[in-house]
Parts: C-alpha cells; structure tokens; sequence
C-alpha cells in the first residue's frame, strides 16, 4: 500500500504542519514505509486480547482538589515564555474578522 | 587522578575524608566539559557559575563536620527535556530553544534536596525521538569512544557527558530504549526502572504511557544510588507506584533462573555480540544459577506496536506546540506571513518542528483518525496487552532475562539518517520493556571493533533490585 498525495496532505493538515511541495513525495514514501512495516500487526490474533490496558493497575489515583495560588516565580516566567503579550493577556491573531 | 574520573561512592567517601572538596570535584568537571564538549557537543547548556557556588555551599557544610548524603556536592548532567526552574530547557528543538522552565521536575526538587550539583542540560534526539542524537537542532553529539560514531540515543548527550568523565553521572528518559542503548553505545551503565517509579512530572511528555526517567552511572552502584534518590510516589503524576523499593534484599545465585529468550538469539543476531553475552550467562552458570531458553513468540511484533502507540501518543502531547503560548511563534516572525491563526499553527509546526519530530506526528494523527483507529491504535494495544502476558509468563519460568541492549554496536555518524524504518529496527531489544513496563539495564559487557558492546538484564515489574543486582554481578 502507498500513500497517495491527496491522503499526505491530509495527515499533514490533521497534524497542522504545513509542508512544502518537494516535502510531500518524500513523506509519501517514508510514512507508507513505516504504515506497511506496523501493517504486520494484523497477522496477530487479538480476539481473546483486552486492549484497555494500562502500565500499572493502579485503578484510581486521587489527591485532594486544592485551590492555590501560582507561585510568583513560576508566574514570572510564565508570561515571559509568551510570544507576544499586552500585559498581563497573551496576545495572538484574532479568530474574528472585525 | 582528575576527580571527574571518580564514581559517585569514590567521590563520596573523598568528600567526607576532605581528601578534596566540592569546588574541586565540581572545577574538574568543568574543565573535562570545557576540553570535551566543543568535541562531543554532549551538552546544549553549562551551568558553571552556579555549579561553582553550590559546591561551595556544600564545602562550607562540610566545613561545619556536618552529615552529607551520598548525593551532597556530587555534580550531575540532566537530559534537556527536564525542567530546572528558571533555565533554559530544549527538548533539542528549534521550537524551544528559547524556553525557559517555569518550575522543578519532581526529579530535580528530589536531588536539589539531597544536595546534588547540576553541571549542566545535554544534548538529545529532538524531544527524545531518535536512536543516534542527530535529530537535535543543536547538531549531532559525537560518541566519545570513537568521534566518527553516533552516541546512540535519544539521550547521547548525557551516555556521552558520563563516559567522557564529564560528570559523575546523569540522568536520562527511556520511552523505547533511550537510555539503555546510548549507555550500550558508550560503555556506560544505564538503568530503565519500571513504569510508575519514577515521577514524569516535569518531563517533556514524549508518550506518556511509555516514558520512564533514569540514571546513567559509571557503575551499577552508582546507578543504583541515583535510582533511589528520584524513585518514589508523586501526587503530580498519577501514575506513580507506593510499593516499596526493597534494595537491601540480597539475591541466592544458587537459586536464580535466567532466561535467554530464543527470539532474541536468533540467527540475525551478531556472532561476537552473541557470545560476549554467553561468556557472562556462563559467569553466571559458574554462580550456580539456572540457565533457561525461554520464548516470547510476540516479541517481532513488538517494534510494530511501538512505532504505532509512540507515535499516536507523540500526536497527542505535542499538539500543546502551537506557537500561541510559548516557544518558537510563526506569529512573531518578521520573515514569515501567517495571515490567520491556522496559519500560525501550521508553519509554527513547520519551522518549529524538525523532520523526524514531523514524521512522528504525521503517523500518529493519520493512526488515531476516523476509519483508522481500530486498524492502528486499538489493534496496537491489544497486541501490546499479549506481549505483557507473555512477560508475565515467562517471568513464572525465570527471575529475570539476559539479552544484547542493541543489534549492533554504535555505526558512523550520518548512515541511517535517511532511512528512518532502518533506524527503528535497532531498537528491537528494548522497545518490549517499555510495552511491559518492566525494569531494564544496560552494562558494558566487551568490544567489538572496539566499540562497546551492552548487556541488557530485564526484570519483572517492579523487580529493580533483582536487576540491579545481576548487573552489579556482571559488572567488572
């Protein structure tokens, strides 16, 4: 099985990565490489096999629901890490037009 | 001797002597790093200033004929997808090469509190998706073994830091094999507990349902005292076990069963690799353990059912990169237009994102979309569900398996690079400990073509002090 273009350009707009024209050939080969390689996975027989399953058997793990305030140190960086602010809201390209 | 050729435990017992101090271990570390590193390129950040003034925190302390742990002053490198409030933390992307970390990883406030000097953040695959280190934004890490040769991976940088003497020891993150193969790769000891002793918290999630933090020493010892720093229940992650790490239990050789599991021998597998490991099954034959062929029929299948969870898992954590709150923003660069907000996910995502952090993503979004799902994800995870029986199964016939860590050892910087099915494939023996869960470790076992060769132990669930223990048994 091999990828078709139209199907590359899906997955890249599901993953929300552009991709450039001489990129799309080169992902056409290298993800249907890896999609027929994993395909192996159904000569296994998994009626009897339960696929929820975890790591551990931990069943829940709770703590207490807290309220408390971020620490000014974290807070402080926080908003420094931010792209582009005015002050204390993050600031991106409006969804609407106005 | 230089001090940064000491182990932890020879560090330890010179600092409570006062043979040497702190400063001093801490300042030939320094020196090793500043000779070295612009040779390996093991480490993307130095914290020299401020690894200084701990040691001379931890010097005045001893001064004062204070207790120190067996931690206290001893200086460590740290993979670069963990957090240290207010420094710089990559992942080794472009995407953060900005970032800095708003706080501690639970595993970083655990050896703050013992007393641990931070030497420094090394050099990985981008966000830990590699097998070689050459997926770094940052460049390739060379291995210090031989210059031409890839350290293994995803965590090369701090495989590399220990084996160049660089620091006493590091830690590194293990989804399908990145600690223990780098170690193999570069003569070191690398240690994978099992999934839920380690806190993950404040660690860059890779895929969540795999990854596990660990050390990587010059000795198993060593390991063994880092391990037990860091493991431990955490209320941040979830996931994390309360069982006792009982490490004091000493192990009968006369009554051990070790298994060599037959799909792991196979013909395919290198004659060299293959008998350095049977000379040390037989050290252990001489101890009067058991020696037993075992078989776990999946474990071909293992890689498959890693190269689709990794994957589906990967789209998942690294959706949160979408150039709006932090890290590298389309929207804030002046060379490129994105004239709406899908514009700056999009080529955030592009630029951001080198190409097998994409590769990745791309496979998980098309594994978890509509119509896809059953065939990729849900077929994976019952597949995955045989494969843990199967550990279990074996792990009532044997008290633990002996395997090669990797197919081959470390290949010339550059050769798989093109080809990423060929780059999966070498992660062929490590990949099930991470689908199982169970605890693993890498010890240098031999060379050939004088590169280091590694033995893997693989234990039950929460079986580590067994683990370590046959390691410290095989470890000369």
């Amino acid at each position: 099985m091999k990828l078709t273009r139209d199907e590359v350009l899906k997955i890249a707009q599901l993953a929300r990565i552009e991709l450039k024209e001489e990129e799309i050939e080169k992902y056409r080969e290298q993800l249907s490489d890896i999609l027929n390689y994993v395909d192996k996975l159904q000569e296994v027989n998994t009626n009897n096999a339960n696929p929820d399953v975890y790591a551990t058997n931990l069943i829940n793990s709770w703590r207490e629901d807290e309220v408390g305030p971020c620490p000014e140190d974290s807070r402080k960086i926080i908003f420094e890490n931010m792209p582009a602010k005015e002050g204390d809201e993050l600031k991106t390209i409006g969804i609407f037009k106005k | 001797m230089k001090l940064n050729e000491l182990t932890i435990k020879e560090a330890h017992n010179g600092l409570v002597e006062k043979d040497m101090s702190a400063a001093e271990l801490v300042k030939d570390c320094i020196t090793a790093i500043k000779e070295e590193n612009h040779k390996l390129n093991a480490f993307i950040t130095v914290f020299e200033e401020s690894a200084m003034d701990e040691a001379k925190r931890v010097d005045k302390k001893i001064g004062r004929d204070e207790e120190i742990g067996q931690l206290e002053g001893i200086p460590l490198a740290i993979k670069d997808n963990m957090l240290i409030q207010g420094t710089r933390a990559t992942a080794g992307s472009k995407i953060l090469e900005d970032y800095i970390s708003a706080y501690d990883a639970t595993v970083i406030e655990k050896l703050k509190k013992e007393g641990v000097i931070f030497l420094g953040k090394t050099n990985m695959d981008e966000f830990a998706m590699g097998s070689s280190t050459e997926s770094s934004y940052f460049g390739p890490t060379k291995n210090p073994v031989n210059h031409k040769m890839i350290p293994g991976g995803s965590s090369g940088g701090s495989a590399a830091a220990v084996a160049a003497n660089m620091c006493l020891g590091a830690l590194g993150s293990d989804t399908g094999g990145s600690i223990r193969q780098p170690a193999s790769m570069c003569g070191v000891v690398g240690f994978k507990p099992s999934y839920g002793r380690v806190s993950r918290y404040g660690l860059m999630a890779m895929a969540s349902s795999l990854d596990q933090i660990g050390p990587f020493a010059k000795t198993v010892g060593d390991a063994e005292i880092i391990y037990k720093a860091i493991a431990g229940r955490d209320i941040r992650d979830s996931t994390t076990m309360k069982e006792s790490l009982n490490l004091d239990e000493e192990i009968d050789f006369k009554k051990l069963r070790i298994g060599l599991p037959k799909e792991y021998f196979t013909s395919a597998l290198d004659n060299d690799i293959k008998s350095l490991i049977l000379d040390k099954v037989n050290l252990l034959a001489g101890l009067g353990a058991e020696i037993k062929e075992v078989s776990l029929a999946h474990t071909d299948y293992g890689l498959a059912v890693y190269y689709v969870l990794m994957p589906a898992e990967v789209s998942s954590n690294l959706a949160r990169f979408d150039g709006i709150r932090y890290g590298y923003s389309a929207y804030r660069d002046k060379d490129v237009k994105a004239q709406n907000l899908l514009d700056v996910y999009q080529k955030s995502r592009a630029i951001g994102f080198g190409a097998e952090v994409r590769r990745r993503i791309m496979i998980g979004a098309y594994a978890l979309s509509a119509g896809y799902y059953d065939a990729y994800y849900k077929k994976a995870s019952a597949v995955r569900a045989i494969i843990r029986r199967e550990f279990d199964d074996v792990f009532n016939q044997v008290d633990c398996l002996i395997t090669p860590t990797s197919p081959s050892v470390a290949w010339p910087i550059g050769e798989k690079v093109n080809d990423p099915l060929k780059m999966y494939l070498g992660d062929i023996y490590t990949v099930t400990a991470n689908i199982a869960g169970i605890p693993g470790i890498s010890v240098p076992c031999g060379e050939k073509d004088s590169l280091p060769v590694g033995l893997q132990v693989l234990g039950k669930q929460f079986g580590e002090n067994m683990v370590l223990k046959i390691a410290q048994k095989l470890f000369v």
